[in-house]
């Protein structure tokens, strides 16, 4: 059978196929719809784990214990689960284990672009790049057998353009024998537990790992030759491979699969085989840098192409012609036509409705330094709220404030203040252990729990305060004010969301008071709880047109001018009815649609 | 009679659809997409999916042909623009190849930055469309949605006026819509696809 799958779904699908009998993940970009797929499929255990650190250790350990295991995670997360990936590279694996990293070269949503294809290469792991949805799908497999054959986790890399794009994909069976259930947990304590007299035996054997995959690489069958040309020969690996074929639909190509280790092989082949060889990457030059090393002489590649940002067809075709490659597609090499100037942007902005709109507004007001952190409430950071004045990475809001806090005596000055403010989610995934500091070392920071009962940013998957798993069972809640108590902070208060009189009194008393308070704001995200009210209108007599309720930063709310007279409009197909706008207001313009209608 | 953009059997045409988050772009494009597949050709789709809020910009890049290498449309290389906004289409207008067919809801949607008085839509943006792009093609998705009996078959609309320009069948356009709509809809949706193929005839 034959499907149009994204490469995350091909990736479940390859998953299910291939035997995996769990998988465990955190959520991001573009990495997310993979678990989410393999959900679906009952006899895979799939699950959310808190972080990427326990993601990786709960596959780890099913590893170990002789299972089929897939991990999955965007390429900042692989940055939290580093730690025990480095050393899960020297003891191996019983069971297969694949570890999905999911780039995002052009950021699309996401804090850094980072290449993680480094991590491969620093871990000392096989790292494997499928090029489109059915090659995700094989790779799948490939990763879990050659992880079997080689003792070592190995890294599947994808891009946004590879997990989000759409290609046809010929669909396989689970054998049921992946399922026979496993009864023991093998023991062998040399290679599995890592003092430093097993560690020093295991690590020449990963150094002999890479180098027999080197010697190996291209009789593996994932790198392919293509000869045609004799003018330009390109090495690609991924998408780009398909930019590549757009681009220069004559060159010969060696299309890499395995992008560490690279052989020397083929790439030797192709370069006595052409006049000029070029390496199309993106990001860092990580393959080019291998073939140099192997000794292979590249025309080019990193001072022909952009560092930054991610190609298509027509970026690869202008400038290697550019650089004198011949045989780009004619329409592809010609300059791309200007786009027109001047556009107002359509950033993405807080749902109408959202629980986060109000606590952006004091903030806003108060104008106090806001350590952000990630999530769809740094939004905050944007015009109207201007609220938010750092965020780095998940979690790391909390412990910045304390450090701020520690060394700045802000007096009576509430704008020299610090304010923390994450996400429920963000908080499971590594706020515990800053807000811990912030207990036990005690810091005059104040930070605000934003708990919309789930992680609204990548789309509402399931973490430990919603009661319910990724396969929809139901499960403990976690008691948040309790936990918050049990870390060592006293004062704990918990406000309605949509409150702003309540949210901007707790907020100054906490301000005003010594030592460390969090204050917990409650309100589920509309989105994926359907919350809605009936719409709000705006009583346009009594409406001054004083742009105040403008501060909410609501797209259903336009400011209009007609000739003489000037009002604000609720589109009250969009409004929420969430009365956030309507507690601006100090003409009382703003008001439920059934008492005008009344 | 309208020139279709598969000009041969084995050429890749390349669409991109635009339009603002909550619009169902993404969708859309789906269609398109499963209609290809049903037609017997090789399809790639991408999508930029990430934040889940409201009101972003949003474009969908769809290739089909005998066989597609990349899942992009680069800038300049669209047969095809269909945009379910006035200023989306005006943003993504340079993707267009020389010659190629904008499609435009007559839609009015304001950015955030608009809404919020930091910015000016365009007041002038039709006129502005038509002035800087020769083949163009005007859509009143949501009227002729509201005409087919349900306000939320605009994107059906525009379908419909696309379709005119492909070569794919009609009952393959039919049977897709049928399969991913839900059932009490497939009528309006038919009506809505019906009156999307005479606007796209104009
Ligand atoms: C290490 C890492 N993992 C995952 C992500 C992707 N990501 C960004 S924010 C976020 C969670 C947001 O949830 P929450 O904190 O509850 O805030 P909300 O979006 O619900 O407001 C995720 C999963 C990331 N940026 N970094």
């Amino acid at each position: 059978m034959r499907e149009i799958l994204t490469g995350n779904e091909a990736i479940a699908r390859g998953a299910w196929e291939a035997g995996v009998r769990l998988a465990s993940a955190y959520p991001g970009t573009p990495s997310t719809e993979i678990l989410e797929n393999l959900a679906l499929y009952e006899d895979v255990y799939s699950e959310w784990a808190p972080n990427e650190k326990v993601a990786f250790e709960v596959g780890l350990g099913a590893a170990f214990a002789g299972a089929r295991t897939l991990v999955a995670m965007k390429h900042v997360g692989v940055n939290v689960a580093a730690d025990p990936l480095m050393t899960a590279a020297y003891t191996g694996v019983e069971g297969g284990l694949v570890l999905i990293s999911a780039d995002e070269p052009g950021q699309h949503s996401s804090q850094n672009e980072q290449d993680n294809r480094h991590y491969a290469r620093f871990a000392k792991i096989p790292l494997l790049e499928p090029s489109d949805s059915q090659e995700a799908k094989d790779l799948v497999r490939s990763a879990l057998e050659l992880s079997e054959e080689y003792d070592t986790p190995v890294m599947l890399r994808t891009t946004t353009r590879l997990s989000h794009s759409k290609s046809v994909v010929e669909l396989g069976e689970r054998p049921p024998e992946c399922d026979n259930p496993l009864t023991s947990i093998p023991r062998n304590t040399p290679k599995y537990t890592m003092l430093p007299g097993y560690s020093r035996i295991r690590h020449p054997l990963v150094e002999e790992r890479v180098a027999r995959l080197r010697s190996r690489a291209d009789e593996l069958g994932f790198n392919r030759l293509e000869l045609r040309s004799r003018g330009l020969g390109i090495v690609a690996s991924g998408v780009l491979y398909q930019h590549v074929r757009e681009a220069f639909p004559e060159a010969s190509v060696l299309k890499l699969g395995l992008t560490y280790p690279v052989g020397a092989r083929l790439a030797q082949e192709l370069r006595e085989y052409v006049d000029r060889l070029y390496v199309v990457e993106e990001l860092d030059p990580f393959i080019e840098e291998q073939l140099r090393l192997l000794g292979i002489e590249i025309d080019g590649g990193e001072h022909v192409l952009p560092r930054v940002g991610e190609f298509d067809a027509g970026l690869i075709a202008r400038r290697l012609s550019a650089d004198g490659a011949p045989g780009a597609d004619a329409l592809l090499a010609t300059a791309p036509p200007t786009p027109v100037e001047g556009l107002p942007q359509r950033p993405p902005a807080l749902c109408p409705g959202c629980s986060h709109r109000g606590i952006f507004t004091v903030l806003s007001k108060l104008r106090v330094f806001v350590s952000g952190d990630i999530g769809c409430y740094t939004l905050g950071a944007l015009p109207p709220f201007e609220a938010m004045h750092s965020c780095i990475a998940m979690g790391a809001g909390i412990g910045m404030a304390h450090g701020m806090a520690k060394v700045v005596q802000p007096g009576q000055k509430l704008r020299e203040k610090v304010v923390a403010v994450i996400g429920d989610s963000t908080f499971f995934h590594s706020g515990l252990t800053p807000l811990l500091n912030v207990a036990w070392n005690r810091s005059d920071a104040v930070i605000i729990l934003l708990d919309n009962r789930t992680t609204a940013m990548t789309g509402g998957q399931q973490h430990p305060g919603t009661g319910s798993t990724l396969m929809g069972h139901e499960t403990p809640n976690v008691d948040l004010p309790g936990l918050v108590r049990a870390l060592g902070i006293e004062r704990v208060t918990e406000v309605d969301a949509y409150d702003l009189a309540e949210v901007e009194s707790t907020l100054r008393k906490e301000l005003e008071t010594a030592g460390p308070g969090v204050i917990i704001t409650k309100g589920p995200c509309v989105l994926e709880y359907k919350v809605s009210a009936a719409p709000m209108t705006v009583d346009l007599e009594a409406c001054d047109a004083c742009k105040r309720c403008l501060k909410a930063g609501c797209i259903a709310l336009t400011y209009e001018e007609e000739g003489q007279s000037a009002y604000v409009r609720i589109d009250e197909a969009q409004c929420n009815g969430c009365g956030v706008c309507a507690q601006l207001c100090n003409f009382g313009a703003i008001v439920e649609t059934a008492r005008t209608e009344a | 009679m309208t020139e279709k953009m598969q000009e041969t059997a084995t050429k890749t045409t390349n669409l991109l659809v635009a339009g603002v988050g909550g619009q169902g772009v993404i969708t859309a494009t789906h269609l398109l997409s499963q209609v290809a597949l049903a037609e017997g050709y090789d399809v790639k789709q991408n999508d930029v999916v990430g934040m889940s809020q409201r009101g972003g910009s949003v474009v969908s890049h769809l290739r089909f042909g005998q066989e597609v290498a990349s899942p992009l449309v680069s800038a300049g290389a669209a047969d095809l623009l269909l945009s379910f906004e006035m200023l989306e289409a005006l943003r993504y207008m340079h993707w267009l190849r020389p010659g190629g067919l904008l499609i435009y809801n007559l839609l009015r949607i304001n950015p955030s930055t608009v809404a919020a008085g930091f910015a000016e839509y365009p007041g002038d943006v039709r006129e502005r469309i038509e002035a800087s792009w020769e083949r163009t093609l005007p859509v009143d998705g949501n009227a002729l949605a509201q005409q087919a009996g349900n306000p939320k078959t605009a994107n059906v609309v525009l379908l419909g006026a696309v379709s005119v320009h492909l070569t794919f069948s009609e009952e393959a356009w039919l049977s897709v819509i049928e399969e991913n709509v839900p059932p009490k809809t497939v009528e309006a949706n038919h009506r809505a696809f019906a009156l999307g193929r005479q606007a796209g005839k104009a």
